[in-house]
């Protein structure tokens, strides 16, 4: 029987602020999934602390709520021992990018096949609202006493850089959009990052949902540019075709001078992607050939409460 | 038939195979029959420092090191001056001729602190502070001395084998060092090829070459040296004995009960057991295709938990290893796996603190942190082994307790297991049982993770079985595992998961507890690699007619009082031995059993403790001439 959407909704109540980005977000993943008709029962979700940690609470899927900083951690230790499960890890901006930056980096260089999305929006809101690693320097959100100090990290700039073989940015109010993002990153083989450009209404009065709309930009014929726009209109072809360093480095530097356009144009869609890099789980069948068909999670290690597995080659080696 | 008890001591500047030359002796001694006690030595340092090995030979099991050494070989000055003094008179010295000029300021590095004190010592004795001169004290204190060059064994042995290569060939060394001391102790040469043969089987080039220096040595040391007191001639060897390192127990020991998963992230001296579980990944399964198991290396301590706890999640057995610092690290982790009852292992081979303290250097440093790691109440077991036949059982042991009790387990080893070869009993891996607990292979509808139950153990489910959804949270949750903050939902839930600890004690058989040795008036109490020095110290007590009991406990936390109280209702004075400067054990115990510790035994120099330190002060004790506070110093 096929699932509708609401087989993969929970009825957890929902207490983000009304008119919270994370809504899009949620619906988006939980349409991406009933699109692909994924299972629910081979399917996690890991999220890490903050607003966007609950989310998982409210997908009917497996769902596994960790800590700050750490949820690439869970979720690649749980698809490396179970590699046919799809996994999807969210969080927030400050989640992974301030506390859990060393495990992006490190998780970029790993490539799991695996979907991380960012759900971001410069602040840190159920602390309310200190600056998050996104926030660009000098400014001054509404509960931050002075403006802020530290320079923004460019996330998609980062993703690039550490390894991530899938990149792209979506926008939470274009939910059919994310969803087509969310589809693509959980089809890539390896690991994609989705970077979620969020209002937050709460705390962060600089990004609005107006200002992503362009409200301020009315030219003379009183006409509103949204600022968002997508790369896949422009002609702009993020996929890395073949095997050359050439081709790599032009489509790696492409996507990181995308990466630094904010301010009045900002782009969404896929910056980057190469299937030529081998997934982490690709790896560990190079050296363990039947890692596929006997991962971790399916072994078996005993019979009538006894070990079956058989060290005597090893301890025969070290008798005297 | 006269007792054989031997300590041979090899050094050398790190990377110079003092550790090879080491092992080569060892399995030469364990072929012919010998139990061995062999320790490692080393600084923080890849190239250089010094570095010594001390094997101990005896006739019968032995289970520690002692402080005397029969005959010690040196191919550099430092070894010398470090360890002149701990070879016992009628012992022997073989050294290279070559050093005999050096005088202390030569060798860079040794340290001020120790410089100072050798200083003193060879002032007072009136001599040069010169190789010579540490020589001589050796001599007049009835040490047989036998200078060799060894650049010239290695000039001869070029030329007599048309081999120019050879001359130079400094890191042949240990070989030479190795030949040499078997030759004087006339060891039979058979097991000597026979061993270089195994450790270099897949180099037969540099086996052959290995094989020529070390017959050349040997036949030099019998043709030239004058007799020696000891001889090692072999013994009856004891049928199912393995020669086995520290690490390779609780590793052969996850092998054997299913661990499948283990991230880590490299410290000393924990990650020797994770490459030798890389190292041999793919595993023969009876009746079965290949398993294998997964060795992740991560990018720090806080991923390698969060891995463990994820894989754990999918129903696999996994496990991480680390030591203090990074245990420091995965204390949140612990939490949460604590909090959402995942089963995992965290093998702690622990090492000298506080911060990163002597990193390669031994203490029972971190009892009272595994214990108290984590912030707020949640429970978990901290497990204590006692030498490395015991750990590879214990291993079996500690993962059936994660699933059972549905608890983080925190199994305590350390760095003295970790560096320690020992011959033992063939590990049996049929004495292993598997126990899941309630781990589900079918989920049946309206499953709750969390769900009440009687004994505080709810079904677990896994990520990725049919039907068998599940969340989980670090927030308190509901039986589903949703974040709730409902306040009799919460006071439930952590009384549930803390009846856990009640339920342990009571589980767990008394044998698993603690071990009992005896219980006399004087009593010991001790954790982990105590024991060995604690076994051997107590048996050459008896020779002379002084009994002294020993408990060793082994499941520290939750402490098990009642079991612990009965065995010491008796006894009169309780004498508490470990390797850490505050007596954390005696704290526990105080604790617990609300009883004093009336003596403490502690070393926290770095170095494991000895039998024989371990007897002088149990002797104090018992003479009534103790220190209520014994501080061992043995060892450079």
């Amino acid at each position: 029987m096929a699932l509708k959407l609401a087989d993969y909704k929970t009825d957890v109540h929902n207490d983000w602020c009304p008119g919270c980005g994370d809504f899009g977000i949620v619906n988006a993943i939980q349409m991406a999934l009933a699109e692909m008709g994924v299972q629910r029962d081979k399917t996690t979700i890991f999220s890490g602390i903050g607003c966007s940690g609950k989310t998982s609470h409210f997908i009917n899927t497996y769902g596994v709520h960790t800590l700050h900083g750490r949820v690439l951690t869970f979720a690649q230790g749980a698809k490396i021992a179970n590699p046919e499960m799809t996994v999807i890890a969210v969080g927030g901006d400050g989640d992974g990018l301030g506390i859990g930056a060393g495990h992006f980096v490190a998780a970029g260089r790993r490539n799991v096949d695996m979907t991380y999305i960012i759900f971001d929006n410069g602040v840190y809101g159920l602390t309310k609202g200190q600056a998050s690693p996104t926030l660009k320097l000098g400014e001054k959100t509404k509960s931050l006493p002075s403006p802020n100090t530290n320079f923004n990290v460019n996330p998609i700039g980062l993703a690039v850089a550490s390894g991530f073989t899938f990149v792209a940015r979506g926008y939470s109010y274009d939910i059919k959009h994310l969803k087509d993002l969310i589809i693509q990153a959980v089809n890539h083989k390896g690991l994609s990052f989705l970077d979620v450009l969020q209002p937050c209404p709460t705390y962060n009065d600089i990004n609005t949902r107006d200002w992503y709309a362009g409200a301020d930009l009315v030219d003379e014929a009183q006409k509103r540019h949204s600022r968002i726009y997508k790369l896949e209109e422009q002609g702009y072809d993020p996929v890395v075709h073949y095997d050359s360093v050439p081709e790599v480095n032009e489509k790696l530097s492409q996507s990181l001078i995308k990466s630094l356009e904010w301010d009045t144009k900002i782009p969404t869609g896929v910056f980057y992607k190469n299937e030529l890099i081998s997934p982490y789980t690709q790896r560990l069948k190079d050296k363990i050939p039947n890692y596929y068909e006997n991962p971790p999670a399916k072994q078996n290690i005993s019979q009538n409460g006894k070990p079956v597995t058989d060290i005597s080659a090893i301890l025969d080696s070290l008798q005297v | 038939m006269s007792r054989t008890d031997f300590t041979w001591l090899i050094g050398g500047p790190q990377g110079s195979g003092v550790e090879s030359g080491a092992n080569i002796f060892s399995k030469v001694c364990a072929e012919m029959g010998y139990q061995i006690f062999g320790k490692r030595e080393f600084y923080s340092n890849i190239k250089g420092e010094h570095s010594y090995f001390t094997v101990r030979i005896c006739d019968k099991k032995i289970n520690s090191n002692v402080n005397d050494v029969t005959l010690m070989v040196s191919f550099d000055a430092e070894t010398i001056f470090r360890h002149y003094d701990e070879v016992v008179s009628g012992g022997g010295i073989i050294y290279d001729l070559d050093l005999e000029k050096l005088k202390t300021d030569d060798v860079h590095t040794l340290d001020e602190p120790f410089k100072e004190r050798l200083h003193k010592e060879l002032e007072l004795k009136n001599k040069p502070f010169t190789i010579a001169g540490v020589l001589e004290i050796a001599k007049e204190k009835g040490v047989a001395i036998y200078p060799v060059s060894f650049k010239s064994i290695l000039a001869t042995l070029a030329e007599e084998t048309e081999n120019p290569r050879l001359k130079g060939l400094v890191r042949m060394f240990n070989v030479i060092g190795v030949a040499l001391s078997l030759g004087l102790v006339k060891m039979p040469t058979d097991s000597l090829k026979k061993t270089i043969g195994d450790i270099f089987a897949k180099k037969p080039e540099i086996a052959k070459i290995n094989q020529e220096t070390a017959n050349y040595s040997y036949n030099y040391a019998t043709a030239k040296f004058e007799s020696f007191n000891h001889l090692l001639t072999g013994t009856e060897k004891e049928p199912g004995t393995i020669l086995v390192q520290g690490f390779q127990g609780t590793a052969l020991g996850k092998m054997a009960c299913g661990c499948r998963m283990q991230p880590y992230y490299p410290i000393t001296p924990a990650s020797d057991e994770s490459v030798f579980l890389e190292s041999n990944e793919i595993l023969e399964v009876n009746g079965d295709r290949l398993g294998s198991t997964a060795v992740i290396q991560c990018e720090d301590e806080i991923s390698a938990m969060g891995m463990t706890i994820g894989a754990a999640l999918t129903g696999t057995r996994s496990s991480t290893c680390t030591s203090g610092p990074g245990f420091a690290l995965m204390a949140e982790m612990l939490g949460w796996a604590g909090m959402n009852e995942v089963p995992i292992v965290i093998t702690n081979y622990q090492r000298s603190g506080p911060s990163t303290g002597l990193p390669t250097r031994h203490g029972q440093d971190d009892l009272l942190f595994a214990i108290y790691a984590g912030h707020g109440d949640f429970p978990k077991i901290v497990y204590a082994s006692g030498d490395i036949e015991e750990s590879f059982y214990d291993t079996g042991n500690v993962f059936n307790y994660a699933e059972i009790f549905q608890v983080p387990v925190i199994h305590m080893m350390d760095k003295f297991h970790a560096s320690s070869v020992i011959t033992c009993k063939r590990f049996d891996p049929q004495k292993i049982t598997i126990n899941r607990g309630k781990l589900l292979e079918k989920v049946e509808d309206g499953y709750k993770r969390f769900a009440f139950t009687d004994d505080g153990i709810s079904p677990r489910s896994r990520l990725g079985i049919d039907n068998g959804i599940f969340w989980n949270t670090g927030d308190e949750s509901d039986e589903f595992g949703h974040i709730s903050e409902d306040p009799i939902l919460r006071v439930k839930m952590m009384d549930k998961r803390m009846s856990r600890l009640d339920l342990i004690l009571k589980e767990i058989p008394e044998s698993q507890l603690a071990v009992s040795f005896g219980i006399e008036d004087y009593t010991i109490i001790s954790w982990g690699s105590a024991k060995g020095p604690i076994l051997d110290a107590i048996d050459m007590l008896k020779k002379e007619g002084i009994s002294i009991g020993y408990i060793q406990l082994k499941l520290m936390h939750p402490f098990p009082t009642d079991y612990v109280t009965s065995l010491l209702k008796d006894v009169k004075t309780i004498i508490d031995i470990e390797a850490n400067q505050s007596g954390q054990l005696g704290k526990l115990f105080k604790q617990n059993v609300s009883r004093n510790i009336d003596y403490f035994i502690l070393k926290y120099s770095g170095r494991a403790m000895t039998s024989t330190e371990v007897y002088d002060s149990l002797k104090k004790i018992v003479e009534n001439k103790a220190d209520k506070r014994e501080v061992l110093m043995h060892g450079a």
